[in-house]
C-alpha cells in the first residue's frame, strides 16, 4: 500500500469468512454476446440488404440469454446462504449504476434537442426558429397531458405496493403492482396511437421528427422494458418471492420505473410542451 | 507489507484449487484471474494488429510519392482502423479490463469482482466488436478517422456497410466497457477488506475507480452519438444533416463530450501503475498519497468541461474558446501535482533500474513532453496554426501511444509474475525497453517539426519539402516495430521459462495485499478476509 501517512497494512487472517458471492462459471454471457454481435451486425444487414434473418436470430438470442440468466439470477436469490446483505448491498449499487449511465444515454438526446432549439438551423419567415416552420406539432394538453398523468398514477401505484410489500399485505402488493403494469401497457398503447396520428413523418421528415421520434422512441422503449421488469416482479409477488425484510428486485423495478418516469416528465415539460409551435389539427 | 502473514485458508495448496475444465475454465468464467488473461491476451492482439497498420501507415509515408497504399479511401480506412483498434481494442482491454480485472480484488481483499458473470459478458463482447471492426476495414469502408465526424461518415460520403460495422463495432465495444464500469465502482465500493478505508486504497484502484466513473458517464453519451448517425445513415433521420435542419458541430460536441473524459480513461489507469512502481522500486511510500488522490480525482471532473478544445476551429465564438482554453489548462495543474509527486517519491529514494521502473521513468519522460506539448495546444491561437497538423499527431501520440503504452508494460513487467508465477527475462525486458524507447521518440519527436512546418495529419503523402523527418520518423516506427518483436521473444521466454518467483519478488518496497499471494495465485483468492491495520 503506498501511502505516505499510514504505512504498510499488515494482513491477517481473522477468521472472517467472505460474505460474497462466487457466481458458477455460466455459459450466458457468452451467448448474449454473441447475440448482441447477430442483432447489431443483423441491423447492418437488414438497412444494406433487407434480409431480416440475421437480426430476427440476435433478437431471439438476446431474449434467451435474459431470460435464462435472469432465471439463473432469480435462482440464485432463493439460495439461502448466496445473496449475503453485503452481495444486496452490490446489487443496489450496479443498478443505481445502471440507471446513471442510461441517464447519461438521454442527456445526449436532450443535448441534441437543446442545440436545435436554442441555436436553431432551421429557416421559417428570413429568420432561424425552433420549431421549423413547416413543422406542426402535438397538443402537449391532449394525449401528452393524458400519459403525463397515467405515468405520475403509475408511480403512485407502485408506491401503494411497496408499502404494502413492507407490511407484508400479499393481497395490495399484487393489486398495485398489477395496476402499474397494466398503466404502463396503457401508456405505450397510447404514444402508439400517437405516432400514428404524427403530422410529421419519420423518414426523411427533418431534424424535429429526428429528435422527437428518437427521443420519445428510446423512451417508449424504456418504458416496454420497464413495464417487463414490473410484470416479472407481479408473477415473482404471485410466487411468493418478496418478503419485507428481502425484496430488491422489486425495488430494482421500482428504481427504474420511477427514472422512466422522470425522463417523460423532461420529454413532456422541453419537448411536448415548451417546444410546442403551432398545433396540428386534426 | 508481503512478508507478514498470509492467508493460510487457500496460500499455498494449488492442488485443492478446483480448476473447470478447459471450455468451462476459459468460455463461461466467472474468475477475475481468467477474465483478466483473456482480456490481456485479446490487448495483445488488438494492439499487434493496429501496430501493423501503423507500420504500413510509416511504410508509405517514408518518402514522398510512395505506392504502398494506392488507394486513398483505403488509407483512410487504415487510419481510422488504427486509432480505434489502438484505443478500444489495445489500451483499454489492457489497462482496465486485464489489470484492473487481476489486481482490484487481490488488491483490495475481494474474493473476486462483485458481479462475475457480467464480467464475463464484459470481455465476450469484445472479439464481435473486433469483428466488426476488421469487417470495416477489410471491406475498406470505414474512412471517417476514428472521430467519425459527419459528413466524412454519413451515407453520402462513406455509403458502404463497412462504416455502419464500424459504428456497431463501438456500440458493443461501449456495452463492454459500461458493464465492466460499473462492476469495478461496485466492486471498489463494497467489496474492501476490513479495515480498508478509501484513503488507504492503493492508488492503483483509486486510479481505477476514477477511469469507472468517467466510463459510465461518458460513454453512453457517444452511444446516443453514434446511435443519431447509424439513423441518419440507413433509417432518414437529419441530426447531422444541414439539408434536414440538422448540425454537424453537434456531433462533434457529443463526440468529444465522450471522447476528452476517454483520454483520461486510457491514461488514470496508467497513472496507477506508475504510482506503485515508482514507490516499489524508490523503496519508498509514495509521495504525497492524498494528493495523488484527489488530483486524479480533479483531472477526472474538469475532463468533463474541456471538451470543446477540440473543435477550437468549428466555428466557436471567442468567448467560448477563451472558457475552453483556461478550463483546459486548469488539467495540468492536477496533472503537475502527479509528476511533481512522482518525482518526489524517486528524492532520496534507493533506485532499482528493474525493467519495470524503466518503463516507469521513461513513462513521465513521454507523458511529460506529450502534457507540455497539450497545453501548448490547449491554446486557441497556437491551435489555429497547429490543428489537424502532425503536431497534435505528435502530441497524443506522446501522452496515449507512449504514456499510456509505457504503462502498459509498465504494469506487464511488475506484475507478470504474480500472474504467471514465472520470471520474465531482465536482459531481454531491459532490451525491449530501450528499442521501443528510441524507436517510438524517433517516431514521434521529429512530427512536431513536421506539424509546426505545416504538414496535415490524415494523408497519404506529402510535399518534398517534408521528406527528412518522415523518413526518419518511420525508421523509428520501424525500430519500434522489432521492440515489439523483442516483446513477443519475452513472452515467449516467460512462458517456457522454469524459473519459479517467490510471493514478493520484488522484496520491501512492494507493500499491497496482491503480494501476500502466491505467485501465480490460487484460483480463489480471500476465502477468508485480511484485515488491514
Amino acid at each position: 500500500m503506498s501511502s505516505d501517512a499510514h504505512g504498510a497494512p499488515a494482513p491477517a487472517g481473522h477468521g472472517l469468512k467472505q460474505p460474497y458471492h462466487l457466481v458458477e462459471p455460466s455459459h450466458w454471457p457468452i451467448i448474449g454476446a454473441l447475440g448482441g454481435f447477430l442483432t447489431l451486425f443483423g441491423i447492418v444487414i437488414a438497412a444494406h440488404y433487407h434480409n431480416y434473418i440475421m437480426l430476427v436470430a440476435g433478437a431471439l438470442i438476446v431474449i434467451t440469454t435474459m431470460a435464462g440468466w435472469w432465471r439463473d439470477v432469480v435462482k440464485e436469490s432463493r439460495t439461502p446462504g448466496l445473496h449475503s446483505k453485503v452481495v444486496q448491498l452490490g446489487l443496489r449499487y450496479g443498478m443505481l449504476l445502471f440507471i446513471s449511465s442510461e441517464v447519461m444515454f438521454f442527456v445526449g438526446f436532450f443535448w441534441a434537442y437543446f442545440n436545435f432549439l436554442l441555436f436553431p438551423e432551421t429557416q421559417g419567415n428570413g429568420q432561424l426558429v425552433w420549431p421549423p416552420t413547416n413543422v406542426f406539432t402535438f397538443d402537449p394538453f391532449h394525449l401528452p397531458l393524458l400519459n403525463t398523468m397515467i405515468l405520475l398514477l403509475s408511480g403512485t401505484t407502485v408506491t401503494w405496493a411497496h408499502h404494502a410489500l413492507l407490511e407484508g399485505n400479499r393481497r395490495d402488493l399484487l393489486r398495485g403492482l398489477g395496476l402499474t403494469v397494466i398503466l404502463g401497457v396503457l401508456f405505450t398503447t397510447f404514444q402508439a396511437i400517437e405516432y400514428s396520428h404524427a403530422p410529421f413523418k419519420f423518414y426523411g421528415g427533418g431534424v424535429y421528427s429526428s429528435v422527437f421520434f428518437l427521443a420519445t422512441g428510446f423512451h417508449g422503449f424504456h418504458v416496454i422494458v420497464g413495464t417487463t421488469f414490473l410484470a416479472v416482479c407481479w408473477f415473482r409477488a404471485k410466487a411468493n418471492h418478496f418478503t419485507p425484510e428481502r425484496h430488491f428486485g422489486f425495488e430494482a423495478a421500482a428504481w427504474y420505473w420511477h427514472f422512466v418516469d422522470v425522463v417523460w416528465l423532461f420529454l413532456f415539460a422541453c419537448i411536448y410542451w415548451y417546444g410546442a409551435g403551432i398545433i396540428a389539427v386534426e | 507489507m508481503a512478508d507478514t502473514t498470509h492467508d493460510h485458508a487457500h496460500g499455498h495448496d494449488d492442488q485443492h484449487d478446483h480448476k473447470p475444465g478447459f471450455v468451462t475454465r476459459w468460455f463461461f468464467s466467472t474468475n477475475h484471474k481468467d477474465i483478466g488473461t483473456l482480456y490481456l491476451i485479446f490487448a495483445v492482439v488488438g494492439g499487434l494488429v493496429g501496430g501493423v497498420l501503423s507500420e504500413i501507415m510509416r511504410a508509405q509515408l517514408q518518402f514522398p510519392n510512395n505506392h504502398i497504399v494506392t488507394d486513398g479511401q483505403q488509407w483512410n480506412t487504415i487510419i481510422t482502423t488504427h486509432g480505434l483498434l489502438m484505443i478500444f481494442f489495445s489500451v483499454m482491454p489492457a489497462l482496465i479490463g486485464g489489470f484492473g480485472n487481476w489486481f482490484i480484488p487481490l488488491m483490495i481483499g475481494a474474493p473476486d469482482m462483485a458481479f462475475p458473470r457480467l464480467n464475463n459478458i464484459s470481455f465476450w463482447l469484445l472479439p464481435p466488436a473486433f469483428l466488426l471492426i476488421c469487417i470495416g476495414l477489410f471491406m475498406g469502408e470505414s474512412g471517417s478517422g476514428w472521430t467519425l465526424y459527419p459528413p466524412l461518415s454519413n451515407a453520402t460520403y462513406e455509403s458502404g456497410m463497412g462504416m455502419d460495422c464500424t459504428l456497431f463495432a463501438l456500440h458493443l465495444a461501449g456495452a463492454s466497457s459500461l458493464l465492466g464500469a460499473m462492476n469495478f465502482i461496485t466492486t471498489i465500493f463494497n467489496m474492501r477488506a476490513p479495515g480498508m478505508t478509501m484513503h488507504k486504497l492503493p492508488l492503483f484502484i483509486w486510479a481505477e475507480l476514477v477511469t469507472a466513473w468517467l466510463l459510465v458517464l461518458a460513454v453512453p453519451v457517444l452511444a446516443g452519438a453514434i446511435t443519431m448517425l447509424i439513423c441518419d445513415r440507413n433509417f432518414g433521420t437529419a441530426f447531422f444533416d444541414p439539408q434536414g435542419g440538422g448540425d454537424p458541430v453537434l456531433f462533434q460536441h457529443l463526440f468529444w463530450f465522450f471522447g476528452h473524459p476517454e483520454v483520461y480513461i486510457m491514461i488514470l489507469p496508467g497513472f496507477g501503475i506508475v504510482s506503485h512502481v515508482i514507490s516499489t522500486f524508490s523503496k519508498k511510500p509514495i509521495f504525497g498519497y492524498l494528493g495523488m488522490v484527489y488530483a486524479m480525482v480533479g483531472i477526472g471532473v474538469i475532463g468533463f468541461v474541456v471538451w470543446a478544445h477540440h473543435m477550437y476551429l468549428s466555428g466557436m465564438d471567442v468567448d467560448t474558446r477563451a472558457y475552453f482554453m483556461g478550463a483546459t489548462m486548469v488539467i495540468a495543474v492536477p496533472t503537475g501535482v502527479k509528476v511533481f509527486s512522482w518525482i518526489a517519491t524517486m528524492w532520496g529514494g534507493s533506485i532499482e533500474f528493474k525493467t519495470p521502473m524503466l518503463w516507469a521513468i521513461g513513462f513521465l519522460f513521454v507523458f511529460t513532453i506529450g502534457g507540455v506539448t497539450g497545453v501548448v495546444c490547449a491554446n486557441a491561437g497556437i491551435d489555429e496554426v497547429i490543428h489537424n497538423t502532425y503536431y497534435i499527431v505528435a502530441h497524443f501520440h506522446y501522452v496515449l501511444s507512449l504514456g499510456a503504452v509505457f504503462s502498459i508494460f509498465c504494469g506487464f513487467y511488475y506484475w507478470i509474475g504474480k500472474m504467471s508465477g514465472r520470471q520474465y527475462p531482465e536482459f531481454w525486458g531491459k532490451v525491449h525497453f530501450w528499442l521501443f524507447f528510441i524507436g517510438v521518440n524517433l517516431t514521434f519527436f521529429p512530427q512536431h517539426f513536421l506539424g509546426l512546418a505545416g504538414m496535415p495529419r490524415r494523408y497519404p503523402d506529402y510535399p518534398d519539402a517534408f521528406a527528412g523527418w518522415n523518413y526518419v520518423s518511420s525508421v523509428g516506427a520501424y525500430i519500434s516495430g522489432i521492440s515489439t518483436l523483442v516483446f513477443l521473444y519475452v513472452c515467449f521466454k516467460i512462458f517456457t521459462s522454469k524459473v519459479p518467483v517467490a510471493d514478493n519478488y520484488w522484496g520491501e518496497g512492494a507493500t499491497t495485499l496482491e503480494w501476500t499471494q502466491t505467485s501465480p495465485p490460487p484460483f480463489h483468492t480471500y476465502a477468508e478476509l485480511p484485515r488491514i491495520l
